[in-house]
């Protein structure tokens, strides 16, 4: 074992407490099913407030520590006016913590201290989709750059393999880039 | 009703051969290497045994693959207890002819009594006994060695019941080659060795093909100058036990490295695909009449396979460096990161895109549908300890990863096999002696 491996490594993440519940959950397939929650209010124009709180999980109803809220609009310049992050955006903010943390993740359990990572998330979009002037074009992202800039104690390799497995591991990740069936009902 | 234990072997045996019911200490279930070499293993300690075969010696390699599959495993590397390759072609690839004229010499070579064109339809548990029923009679045995191997039955998701019948459908069992295709071009959906063989052979009949891989494990046929398995066989990778591995579930599934055995040796992978004209999609999510969707993963998935072949190569690196090796072969090398293109194609219109054929090479699993016992877990996986079954007296052999790395090729049947047989006479001895059972794998 070499100097760098005796080094105790701490990313903040709790691996031996996540080893637990995947061996746990192995085991226990129906305490895996979780629900995600949130709720949303119109407020005025294009600007609405979700709401996230309770989850479903490990067989019961869970509660966060507290409500969290989160305000969405459009920009001025498509004639709103900027309560919030666009719907949009908030797709990049979710998919950047959720790659982040799996880079965390997987260094702590391959032993690599992390110092700095950032990433920087750019979609592109034509609007002439949602706006109805082109059928061909669709509606959503055409494409999506994740850029990370990582300062760790690994090698380049392992830098980009720490990035690979959190994609491969990431559930925004599969949501994106793979079709979910989506119900839309009204009461 | 006789006792299974105790009976009588080697030129008594002979005797019993054309019966088609009986009594023996060890029924084996599957003809294949890795019930021929559990057969040679019994032998070698008097133990009494039949196996049964639903076709012939070496089936599947017989009847169930394509026209141009050659192993892909060099020729040197072939053996099974007590007998190699001794041919003048040590760095060639068996034919599927070839495989199964090797196969046969072996079953000579050991006198294995096989029961050919003999099929199982049922494993009960009798007491301490087991009950084999066929479709030409009944065995019972005290133990039983699953040796049916694990690429019977071909995997096709189920989204291929949304593909229009205009289309055609197949899977690697049925494809023997590409004239037996409509003229067109071809999904081939997979990225294993299977995959990429297909797809390089359809494409080169005129076809184009596009080729829809997910994860998938990328190596070079020859690195350095030696045999890919030469480096895993020699670094001892080949030889890692399933108790020294963190994620044996995992290693358990990988899909098999994209490899072919050819005389030339070439290096079968992506890139050469590409530049081939094959048309590289992602893996396919959903299909509903004409239209395809692909996940938008593909560089990952190449990302993931080019990281690791570089982590494996690193390996036989090190390895040679410390075998002294470095100054007598070729130096190390790097190949280039698969190509993917800034934006590969998510959806296709399978008829405007004039795909006529869609060849499912998404895997293989066993079969268990006449084993009687509940020793399947959740997911109709046989639930074992290194091959020793949840089930007193019950083996399984040949299984990707099972007791080590090699234990799904051929050459890798033999420690399993010497190791299961010894488990086995044990449990034969501790039945007869009368004691309790309890050795743990």
């Amino acid at each position: 074992m070499n100097a760098q491996q005796e080094m105790v490594v701490n990313n903040g993440v709790n691996v031996e407490a996540i080893l637990e519940a995947r061996k746990a959950l192995t085991d226990t397939p129906e305490a895996a099913r979780f629900q995600w929650r949130a709720t949303c209010d119109w407020v005025n124009g294009t600007h609405s407030r979700s709401k996230v709180d309770g989850f479903y999980g490990l067989g019961d109803e869970q509660r966060h520590h507290t409500e969290f809220r989160f305000d969405t609009d459009h920009p001025e310049l498509l004639a709103a006016e900027d309560q919030g992050a666009t719907p949009v955006e908030m797709v990049l903010v979710g998919l950047a913590g959720c790659l982040t943390a799996g880079i965390a993740s997987v260094a702590q359990n391959r032993g690599i201290q992390l110092h700095s990572v950032r990433a920087i998330l750019e979609g592109g979009m034509d609007l002439q989709g949602i706006l109805g002037i082109d059928s061909d074009v669709r509606n959503g992202f055409d494409d999506i750059r994740v850029n990370f800039e990582i300062d760790a104690e690994a090698t380049r390799d392992e830098i980009n393999a720490l990035v690979a497995q959190s994609q491969k591991r990431s559930a925004v990740f599969d949501i994106i880039t793979n079709p979910t069936n989506v119900r839309v009902t009204v009461k | 009703m006789t006792s299974p234990l105790n009976q009588p072997v080697g030129s008594v045996r002979k005797a019993f051969e054309t019966a088609a019911s009986g009594t023996r200490s060890a029924v084996i279930i599957g003809a294949g290497h890795a019930g021929l070499a559990m057969s040679r293993c019994l032998s070698e300690r008097s133990i009494g045994h039949v196996i049964l075969e639903r076709g012939e010696v070496a089936n599947a390699w017989r009847h169930e693959r394509w026209d141009s599959l050659r192993l892909l495993t060099p020729n040197w590397q072939c053996r099974l207890p007590g007998y190699a390759y001794n041919g003048s072609d040590p760095d060639g690839f068996m034919t599927m002819a070839e495989v199964t004229r090797f196969m046969d010499d072996y079953a000579r070579f050991i006198d294995a009594p096989v029961q050919a064109g003999t099929t199982v339809t049922s494993v009960r548990c009798r007491g301490q006994e087991y009950q084999v029923v066929t479709d030409r009679g009944e065995w019972f045995c005290a133990a039983v060695v699953i040796a049916t191997g694990a690429f019977n039955k071909p995997v096709v998701p189920v989204m291929s019941a949304e593909v229009p019948s205009s289309i055609k459908q197949l899977t690697p069992r049925d494809y023997r080659n590409p004239e037996q295709l409509p003229d067109g071009g071809v999904l081939v959906v997979g990225g294993s060795a299977t995959g990429l063989q297909l797809a390089d052979e359809i494409q080169r009949s005129g076809r184009s093909v596009t080729l829809s891989v997910g994860e998938h494990v990328r190596l070079p046929r020859v690195y350095r100058g030696r045999d890919i398995q030469w480096w895993m066989d020699a670094a001892g990778i080949l030889d890692e036990g399933y108790d020294e591995i963190n994620d044996l579930n995992r290693a358990r599934h990988v899909p098999s490295p994209q490899l072919v055995g050819t005389p030339e040796r070439r290096t079968l992978d992506l890139n050469a695909l590409t530049a081939r004209g094959v048309k590289l999609v992602s893996r396919l999510m959903a299909v509903s009449g004409n239209r395809t969707i692909f996940s938008g993963a593909l560089s990952n998935h190449c990302a993931l396979a080019d990281l690791k072949m570089d982590r494996l190569l690193d390996r036989i690196d090190n390895w040679a460096r410390a075998a002294g090796m470095d100054k007598t072969l070729p130096p190390s090398q790097r190949y280039p990161a698969t190509e993917v293109g800034a934006s590969p194609c998510l959806t296709l219109d399978l008829e405007k895109s004039g795909i006529r054929t869609i060849l499912w090479a998404t895997g293989f699993q066993p079969d268990y549908s006449w084993l009687d016992l509940p020793v399947l877990d959740r997911k109709g996986r046989i639930r074992h300890d290194g091959g020793v079954v949840d089930s007193q007296g019950i083996y399984v052999t040949g299984l990707p990863f099972m007791r080590r790395r090699k234990s799904s090729f051929i050459h890798g049947a033999e420690d399993d096999a010497r190791e299961l047989s010894c488990h086995l006479g044990n449990y034969l001895d501790c039945l007869s002696s009368g004691q309790k059972w309890s050795a743990a794998g």
